[in-house]
């Protein structure tokens, strides 16, 4: 999986492409972990990811978590198949989800 | 019931495998007009089953898993059964996640196994002489 970092001030922006599966999940997780301080928007661009199952939806989570305490979180251009997967879990409930 | 097409592989239970269980996988769907519904559907059941298999089974040491494929009813159905001598573990008696909470309340865990159970037709746990086995059938 590639994942592609775009900071503009307080807002950072991931476009991931790709799969988010078991074995690249950590590398996002990385990145949660290492450049969300003082950010207060974050955007992620799922325009090119093809795959998410329940690794990737954990780190999802931690990142949605870390979010709503400083800041707001969205994600962009979600194809019908991982969309699948967010419907299933009930993801799509509280993430916010943009065309 | 007449099996088609049955193959199977063997390999060590590392995540570095991943990608080879989904090759194999996908070996069988080639030829098969799948929607891409059902082929990522496919991929998840892979993935969860396989790595948890790769996380848990043998705990800090490396063990095999066998991992045997068949189509079924003229390839209308795949039947995928994932075999390991690890810890048993029956990954079916896992309390569903409560999947209507928000973000704040939620905890992932057992998500795999419920993403599994959404995804497959019919899905069934032994132990047998030693062995976890684990199969499922999806209708394709």
């Amino acid at each position: 999986m590639e994942i592609k970092k775009e900071l503009n001030g307080n807002k950072l922006k991931i476009s991931l492409e790709g799969r988010l599966d078991a074995v690249s999940a950590g590398d996002l997780d990385k990145v949660i972990q290492n450049d969300l301080n003082g950010i207060d928007e974050l955007t992620f661009d799922f325009a090119a990811l093809d795959f998410v199952a329940s690794a990737g939806l954990r780190v999802l989570l931690v990142a949605q978590k870390r979010m709503n305490k400083q800041g707001t979180m969205k994600i962009l251009h979600v194809n019908e198949e991982v969309m699948d997967v967010l419907e299933m879990t009930g993801f799509s409930n509280f993430l916010d989800i943009v065309d | 019931m007449v099996s088609q097409n049955k193959k199977k592989i063997v390999i060590e239970a590392t995540l570095d495998n991943l990608g080879k269980v989904n090759d194999f996988v996908e070996d069988f769907l080639k030829e098969k007009e799948c929607s891409p519904k059902v082929r990522m559907q496919l991929e998840v059941v892979v993935e969860e089953i396989f790595t948890n298999i790769a996380n848990y089974a043998y705990g800090d040491d490396v063990g095999q898993v066998t991992i045997e494929g068949s189509l079924e009813d003229d390839a209308a159905k795949f039947r995928l059964k994932f075999m390991d001598h690890g810890v048993p573990y029956n990954p079916l008696k896992q309390p569903e996640p409560d999947i209507t909470t928000g973000a704040d309340e939620r905890t992932v865990g057992g998500l795999g196994i419920f993403l599994v159970k959404k995804s497959v037709d019919d899905i069934s746990y032994q132990h047998e002489d030693g062995q976890n086995i684990l199969t499922i059938v999806k209708v394709i």
